[in-house]
């Protein structure tokens, strides 16, 4: 799933170089699903549908990527919406990482 | 075994099968098995007394070194490792309970000496999760890879086990594709 872009900063706003480490609360987040050999594909769509409740086709498309591809990223949002989604997909036992946008 | 099959509608429906004493047994030792490995893992959380004041639990920051508990319990991020070490001590008390309360479901609802079994989509998911973890284990632990044959040779000491892994596979597969039908 692709992040929505992040606004730039508007020219009048100032952006101070020393804030540039400071995690912005605001800044997206994604869930990212690994490919595994164990996991199996019926079992994957059904997670997605499940946890996120994706209709089917969606999650057959996501679980298709995640097993082409290598990865994929199920979902996006602030950083506790998908931390929270990171633990009900180890939950069910898929491979999952969160990463910023 | 011979797959699951659906019946009943709405919150009535129920999914059974019948399992041999055999192939119940096979499973009460597995399920067991990974819910050991995940008390011991439980058992290197920190007490502190805050913790024990708060009731909020802290597991372990590190993650664990045996790789098929590595497996079951996996980093929640790649990108940081003060995250990665704040996440896992944080969630993974839960995440450990959760697993461990889907494998004790698996082995109430399992007949002891085998026979029939209905479970209803709660129980269902609690089977399919916890078969997941059992694969997981297995697979893990049997370097499991995409191109794995169906059998291996005789004398591979792992053939057998490869047999039981395939067995499992079956058992979640077609739970999860009469469960699938009632989303």
């Amino acid at each position: 799933m692709a992040c929505m872009t992040a606004p730039s900063p508007s020219p009048t706003e100032h952006v101070s170089p020393d804030t540039d480490e400071v995690t912005d609360p605001d800044t997206p987040w994604q869930a990212v699903v690994w490919n595994d050999p164990v996991n199996l594909m019926s079992y994957v769509t059904y997670v997605l549908q499940k946890i996120f409740n994706y209709p089917e086709p969606k999650a057959t498309a996501l679980m298709l990527d995640v097993h082409h591809k290598g990865k994929a990223a199920v979902s996006s949002g602030d950083k506790d919406t998908v931390e929270g989604h990171v633990a009900q997909l180890h939950t069910a036992g898929l491979w999952a990482t969160m990463q910023r946008c | 075994m011979n797959g699951w099959k659906r019946s009943g509608r709405g919150n009535r429906v129920r999914y059974t099968s019948g399992f041999s004493g055999e192939e119940a047994a096979v499973l009460r030792g597995l399920f067991t098995e990974v819910r050991q490995m995940l008390a011991g893992r439980a058992e290197l959380a920190p007490t502190d007394e805050l913790a024990e004041l708060t009731g909020i639990r802290t597991g372990p920051t590190s993650r664990p070194t045996d790789r098929v508990l590595a497996r079951l319990l996996p980093d929640f991020t790649t990108e940081d490792s003060d995250l990665a070490s704040g996440l896992r001590s944080l969630h993974e008390p839960e995440l450990i309970e959760a697993k461990d309360t889907a494998a004790a479901t698996v082995l109430d609802t399992l007949p002891e000496a085998g026979g029939r079994l209905e479970l209803s989509p709660d129980q269902a998911d609690a089977w399919l999760a916890a078969l997941n973890d059992v694969r997981l284990a297995l697979g893990t632990a049997l370097d499991v890879s995409e191109d794995m044959p169906e059998q291996l040779p005789d004398d591979d000491p792992r053939a057998q086990h490869l047999g039981v892994y395939h067995w499992l596979t079956y058992v979640q597969d077609s739970l999860v594709r009469v469960r699938v039908t009632s989303l």
